[in-house]
């Protein structure tokens, strides 16, 4: 929307008579000059005060910059024209605020993951490496996080896209109210709660032990809510001239939904579904509460415990060696590198695949 | 992703007059997938059944008062626990991470829809996705093995400056940063998409006439989104911190790598200590007994409740502003 909006400013006050600003206007390079003053200020008070924190220096120069906008707006123009500068500086400060955390964050992973990331780091487990040992290898954390997320996926997906379906296209009255609202809620059901739950149903009430397999279970409550809620979205934007003409042509319901309504919003179906992937598979509370966790590699997701990426990385984390730190950054390399490639592909089908209309 | 803000279900389902013959293969489908939502609804109750069968037969064996008491030794014979200083430390660092997410979330939202060139607005509705898509287990080991040391400085300069405020007074100056500041910190940057995400559509909603008419009033930019954007994205932007607020308390791993956990309530934001529902359930499980596994679900089952009803307040806020812009639309 900003296209349609206008730059010009309502300038009615006269010319300053002896002002070089003609129409009261700053020019064009002013806030720049400004923004350089600041840092300049700013670096200069960090070095004189010997502030070891760079972010306050740069919370000073951001603090000048504001502060000399103002004043200086309110000097060469008029109060609102400042007050208008200030949240426009503001705002763009809370672009950077948010480029800044991501770009550390996946440079920390990079710089720190990157050094111990191997062929062999990938296809190695960790029997019998101590916390101190170099070496050492995720291979059986891979193996869990692929196993449970794979069996939490069997059972959300069908059990997702069918309740949107019902939702779209048969839900009317009370019970399709309520299965919305409490899709939205079990949306934001902590991680660790769907854990306890599954712990509480599924090992102490029916006395099933550890496995890999409860905590897809955990998994699956947690991506139900994601799957619903995308592919809903995706049935609505299928037109409804298609189910039309199907029906017209004696078409059964059942055979137009999987026929022509599903077909036609596949690409963003299969979008949902991989950023619901993508989300279960980074999470580490349920899967901490329920696979216990086994240095070995175990390729059964039924019997014994196994390990999964998430887990991996805390249980490293918390042997707090150095030896052990470095596996853990190189974990979390692999687990995000994981997660963005599908995301990516998430968002490259999505675009592939849009759907014709509502675009 | 899909946050149903918008859309007034284009698609009601066709044929409501005329009903046609039910076939058997519509019997089964319609059977299965209202069967879906029907699970659904018996998981959402199964949760607070099972939690709360477990959490009353712990709640009975505590020693100690549930609600008031500081200490958590579940394992302990007397088993002593109570959930006073996990409440704390979890209303605290999501209050923490919620006075800086919000701001900041709606400035980048305006930013995305007002300020940005189209280009800038993508590429940033990119990254704020990416930073949505990062595993907590991540942020965690990046706010314990990054952020900690980095923010040791900040720590002890507000100590130095504004330690007069006894909120952010250090006890011991120049200890870690190990404390639910941090962990606020680390907070908001998590819960900054979803915020962002949601205020953004809601800002997306404003009439376009409302910000042309303040315009031709004269209004600038600043004063348009004041008078004629926010006031109209109001509620939209509270159901959206609150979804934040939501995943701010229900948070787990980052908190569990952050803060080095204790039993003390102290008012003292910047000294290590206190705790919260989820990271004591990660920290406690390991060596929890039969008793203490209880006593864990007991927090788990407040945990939910607390998040149950911060979730659906804010869905019903969104719900019934729907109704309100189709209105108007």
């Amino acid at each position: 929307m900003s296209h349609t909006m206008t730059d010009q400013r309502p300038t009615t006050d006269p010319p300053v008579p002896g002002s070089v600003f003609t129409h009261r206007r700053m020019p064009r390079w002013a806030p720049a000059a400004i923004a350089v003053i600041a840092v300049a200020l700013g670096v200069a008070i960090g070095l004189a005060f010997d502030l070891s924190s760079h972010v306050q220096w740069g919370l000073i120069a951001l603090a000048l910059f504001v502060l000399g906008t103002y004043v200086t707006t309110a000097l060469l123009e008029d109060r609102r024209q400042a007050k208008d500068r200030v949240a426009t500086s503001l705002v763009w400060a809370c672009f950077v605020l948010a480029v800044v955390p991501l770009y550390s964050l996946v440079e920390t992973t990079f710089a720190k993951g990157v050094k111990d990331l191997d062929g062999r780091f990938l296809t190695h487990s960790m029997a019998g490496v101590l916390a101190t040992d170099e070496g050492g290898g995720v291979y059986h954390a891979i193996i869990g996080t692929l196993e449970q997320v794979g069996l939490a996926s069997l059972i959300a997906v069908p059990i997702g896209v069918l309740t949107a379906i019902y939702l779209v296209e048969y839900g009317r009255g009370k019970l399709a109210l309520a299965v919305t609202f409490f899709v939205d809620v079990m949306t934001g059901i902590p991680s660790i709660v769907s854990g306890l739950f599954i712990l509480a149903f599924w090992i102490l009430v029916l006395g099933f032990s550890y496995s890999g397999f409860a905590g897809s279970l955990a998994l699956v409550i947690l991506m139900i809510p994601v799957v619903v809620r995308s592919t809903e979205e995706m049935l609505k934007l299928v037109p409804n001239e298609l189910r039309e003409a199907s029906l017209a042509l004696g078409v059964p319901k059942w055979r137009t939904i999987l026929k022509v309504v599903l077909p036609t919003a596949l690409g963003g179906i299969t979008t949902g579904i991989m950023l619901a992937v993508a989300r279960i598979a980074g999470e580490t509370a349920p899967v901490l509460l329920l696979v216990f966790g086994n240095p070995m590699i175990n390729n059964d997701p039924f019997n014994g415990a196994q390990s999964s990426l998430p887990f991996y990385i805390y249980e490293q984390y918390l042997l707090g060696t150095d030896q052990a730190y470095s596996r853990a950054w190189s974990a979390a390399l692999v687990l995000i590198a994981f997660v963005m490639i599908l995301n990516l592909v998430a968002r490259g089908i999505a675009r592939w695949k849009a759907p014709k209309t509502g675009r | 992703m899909g946050i149903p803000v918008e859309k007034t279900s284009p698609a009601p389902p066709a044929g409501q007059g005329a009903r046609p013959v039910t076939r058997l293969g519509d019997r089964v489908f319609s059977g299965l997938s209202r069967g879906s939502g029907i699970l659904l609804l018996v998981i959402m109750a199964a949760i607070a059944a099972f939690l709360a069968v477990r959490a009353v037969s712990a709640i009975s064996a505590d020693h100690g008062n549930f609600l008031t008491t500081f200490e958590w030794n579940a394992n302990a014979t007397p088993p002593v626990f109570g959930i006073a200083v996990l409440l704390y430390g979890t209303l605290v660092s999501s209050v923490i991470a919620m006075v800086i997410a919000v701001p900041i979330a709606v400035g980048i939202a305006l930013f995305m829809t007002h300020y940005a060139p189209r280009k800038l607005g993508g590429v940033l509705a990119w990254i704020i996705d990416l930073l949505a898509a990062v595993p907590s287990i991540v942020y965690g080991l990046w706010g314990a093995l990054f952020l900690v040391p980095h923010l040791g400085g900040l720590t002890s300069w507000l100590d130095t400056y504004f330690g007069w405020t006894v909120v952010l007074d250090q006890s011991n100056p120049g200890t870690a940063p190990r404390n639910l500041f941090t962990v606020g910190i680390l907070l908001a940057i998590m819960i900054l998409p979803i915020i962002t995400n949601v205020s953004r559509e809601v800002i997306r909603q404003v009439p376009q006439a409302h910000e042309e008419a303040a315009l031709a009033l004269g209004a600038t930019r600043w004063e348009t989104i004041r008078m004629a954007v926010l006031p109209f994205a109001r509620s939209g932007i509270i159901s959206a911190s609150m979804l934040g607020l939501g995943r701010a308390l229900g948070e787990t791993m980052a908190v569990a790598t952050v803060l080095s956990s204790s039993d003390v309530l102290s008012a003292h934001l910047l000294d290590p200590g206190g705790g919260t529902f989820a990271a004591n359930i990660a920290a406690h499980f390991g060596e929890a007994t039969e008793l203490g596994r209880d006593a864990l679900i007991a927090s788990g089952l407040v945990l939910f409740a607390i998040t149950l009803v911060v979730n659906g307040a804010a869905r019903l806020i969104i719900a019934r502003r729907k109704e309100y812009s189709g209105a108007n639309a």
